[in-house]
């Protein structure tokens, strides 16, 4: 058996943080891609703009700078406000910024940009006689987003979806230089303490190709579900 | 007479794929100055035939002759395979093919097509290529052309930069494989005429058409296929005015 | 408003951190940046090409190693590599005695050869894509004019692939611009590694990380407009003509 000089549980601890860090901001970053696409492909002339500095700033600036930037810049941003909330009307709060909610927030505001590409690629995809046919059925604006739009836009949207996550779940490794007791920080501190590096960053490499390969998987047969009616009669 | 070998030579050529055979020992010659035309139903095996004739399909029987020399062939694993395939592409350099989709290469510009294979493959000097290219194009009509990428033009004039390609390698025989059926109906005729100008200056062509007014004026010879098989070969005048199968009457009769 | 203006007036009279000294910082930081990321890309791209041809091989004892390791470069974080190969030297018995110590000292080396590793799969990965696609009638008139597979690689597939290959290498290369901030995190003073520095120093994290942004948004669009204009060039015969 491999010797973890004890940091064994440590180590499942760090990965159950990159899990849950992976999972809740994919679910923030589709929730900003989608109103991002809706922002970039509305008629509002303001919102498209917006949807547009939105996705070129977070494009054009390393995923780090933009967390450090978030997580020590908010604290103090915070602060300031909480200052002035004090200051002018007695309230006394005490917000902490926590690096967890950083993590989530700077990781979910990054791939929300992404995201918001891959969406309004996948709208635009869709074929607008497919739309014009639930109008002329009677559906209403809503109701043809939810039952036609949307699944045919999914199916658009999966391969994009797919990449975004795997590169997602490997930006989670950046939130351990802002002090998150990822995997990534426990195999850093395990590696110095006990002049094993390969032990340890070959375990964590290993689970990370785990997580991926089995998503890969996972965003196969969401495919699969999407794609039906389309496969080719072969 | 004897002298000169025969510039190609094809014996008994058997092709299957999987479990279909889609040419039971097929065997022809093309003698210096031919025109021999395949033709056939979709089906019948033409292009699989031509293809085979500079071994873009291995054939899995049969001899192939190139200029009086035999290709070697050697049984491997995956079937029967050239021997060498330096002599394969020795000898592909003196057929050569024009495509139904012209194929030519996206990345460089007409000219730069037609001078690719005599530089790179027959080591012509460039300066001697370049001038013998802008002629040929000359004569197909694109002289102005030359600098145009394939993407710039249309298929009528890409068909007839492919033909300029192929006669770039003075080749010893012309592979036509259906040169006017991805064209659009307006500009196949272009083209026919180089062919037909080609077939009249004495080059040795092998054509799989549908263009039976073509077949009917410029050939030496003209083969019918039928579910790989040879059903009908000799002069035009015969196959096509005068067919003895009963299918080739079917095949020619006009369907409205 | 007044509070807003005196502010700004305080922030600007005593400016303690802007200076020339802390310039000095991003400059230097902008050069080792630059010179890191364009030495991996540049390794990166010249073992690329080899790689992405044997991933294409029929015999699988070439193409099944590439494969591996381009699964594993691009499945696992680049922090991870950079730690991996970081702490992987340092920590080998006896290293500090031995002559390569000298190269092997500064945190530029193992940084540079975990980009260059990590580049080089991505980037194999573009191109076998790119070969892939090339269309099936010009490799057959390749074929059919009497080239040999060499001469069909080098004159037909690699120009028309690395043309193909141009906008997602474009990705590739902002790609890494924006990874090598990492570098900071081995104690390398790259853009990032000073916004560090000056963050520290004056606890400034608004200034030293926006003004480190901004750097890095110029850049970005400077490699954008290099790459589309590149694609204007190079990819001209792609386009019909219109008109």
């Amino acid at each position: 058996m491999i010797d973890l000089h004890g940091y064994g549980p440590r180590l499942f601890e760090g990965a159950m943080v990159t899990i849950e860090l992976g999972i809740l901001s994919l679910i923030l970053s589709v929730v900003l891609g989608l109103l991002t696409a809706s922002a970039k492909m509305s008629r509002s002339w303001i919102l498209h703009h917006i949807g547009t500095l939105y996705t070129t700033l977070i494009r054009g600036v390393p995923d780090l700078v933009l967390m450090m930037l978030l997580f020590f810049g908010g604290q103090i941003g915070i602060n300031m406000i909480t200052d002035q909330l004090y200051e002018h009307f007695g309230w006394d709060i005490f917000i902490n910024v926590n690096e967890f909610v950083a993590g989530v927030v700077t990781i979910g505001l990054i791939f929300g940009a992404y995201m918001g590409e891959t969406f309004r690629g996948a709208f635009l995809a869709v074929d607008s006689g497919q739309i014009e046919a639930g109008r002329a059925y009677g559906m209403s604006h809503w109701l043809v987003f939810r039952r036609i739009r949307f699944p045919q836009m999914m199916r658009h949207a999966i391969p994009g979806l797919s990449n975004n996550w795997m590169v997602l779940l490997k930006t989670t490794a950046l939130v351990s230089v802002i002090g998150l007791s990822d995997m990534v920080r426990v195999a850093a501190e395990a590696s110095k303490a006990t002049r094993e590096p390969f032990t340890f960053m070959l375990i964590v490499a290993a689970i990370y190709l785990l997580i991926a390969t089995l998503s890969e998987w996972g965003f196969a047969r969401l495919q699969k579900r999407y794609d039906v009616g389309y496969r080719e009669a072969d | 007479m004897a002298d000169t070998p025969i510039p190609l030579e094809v014996r008994h050529i058997t092709k299957r794929f999987g479990n279909a055979e889609v040419l039971k020992g097929l065997s022809l010659k093309a003698h210096k100055g031919d025109v021999i035309t395949l033709i056939g139903a979709s089906g019948s095996g033409k292009s699989t035939f031509l293809r085979c004739m500079n071994l873009l399909e291995q054939p899995d029987e049969g001899e192939v002759i190139v200029h009086g020399e035999e290709i070697r062939f050697k049984q491997t694993r995956h079937g029967r395979e050239p021997a060498d395939w330096k002599q394969v592409v020795r000898m592909r350099a003196k057929l050569s093919m024009v495509f139904q989709s012209f194929n030519l290469w996206a990345h460089m510009t007409l000219l730069e097509n037609v001078i690719e294979a005599p530089v790179h493959v027959l080591g012509k000097p460039k300066k001697q290529a370049i001038t013998h290219a802008r002629q040929l194009l000359e004569r197909v009509g694109l002289a102005a052309h030359a600098d145009y990428y394939p993407a710039q033009m249309s298929g009528g004039q890409q068909q007839r930069g492919a033909i300029a390609r192929a006669l770039a390698m003075d080749p010893e025989v012309m592979l036509f494989d259906e040169p006017t059926s991805a064209l659009d109906p307006e500009l196949v005729g272009d083209v026919l005429k180089v062919m037909r100008d080609l077939a009249k200056e004495g080059r040795t062509m092998i054509v799989v058409t549908h263009e039976m007014a073509f077949a009917r004026d410029v050939s030496s010879q003209v083969i019918y296929l039928h579910q790989g098989r040879i059903e009908e070969a000799g002069p035009p005048e015969q196959v096509l005015n005068n067919p003895h199968s009963e299918r080739l009457k079917q095949f020619l009769t006009p369907k409205h | 408003m007044d509070t807003l203006m005196t502010w700004l007036e305080a922030q600007l009279a005593d400016n303690s951190i802007f200076t020339l000294q802390t310039f000095g910082y991003y400059g230097e930081g902008l050069i080792t940046t630059v010179q890191l990321v364009s030495l991996s890309l540049i390794i990166g791209l010249v073992l690329a090409v080899p790689l992405a041809i044997g991933r294409g091989s029929p015999h699988r004892w070439i193409s099944l190693p590439i494969f591996l390791y381009c699964y594993v470069f691009r499945g696992t974080p680049l922090l991870v590599q950079l730690y991996l190969i970081y702490y992987g030297v340092v920590f080998i018995e006896g290293i500090q005695e031995t002559w390569l110590w000298v190269i092997l000292e500064k945190p530029f080396v193992p940084a540079l050869i975990a980009f260059t590793l990590n580049t080089a799969a991505y980037t194999a990965e573009i191109f076998r894509g790119a070969i892939k696609s090339t269309p099936r009638g010009e490799i057959e008139a390749a074929r059919a004019y009497g080239m040999s597979r060499g001469l069909m690689l080098r004159r037909i597939v690699l120009p028309s692939a690395f043309r193909r290959a141009l906008p997602a290498y474009g990705n590739e290369v902002i790609f890494m611009l924006h990874a090598s901030a990492i570098a900071s995190v081995v104690t390398i003073m790259d853009l990032t590694g000073a916004a560090r520095f000056v963050y520290a120093r004056y606890y400034a994290p608004f200034e030293a990380f926006l003004f480190v942004a901004a750097i890095y948004l110029c850049l970005t669009f400077a490699i954008l407009y290099l790459f589309r204009y590149l694609e204007r060039r190079l990819l001209a015969h792609l386009k019909p003509a219109s008109g």
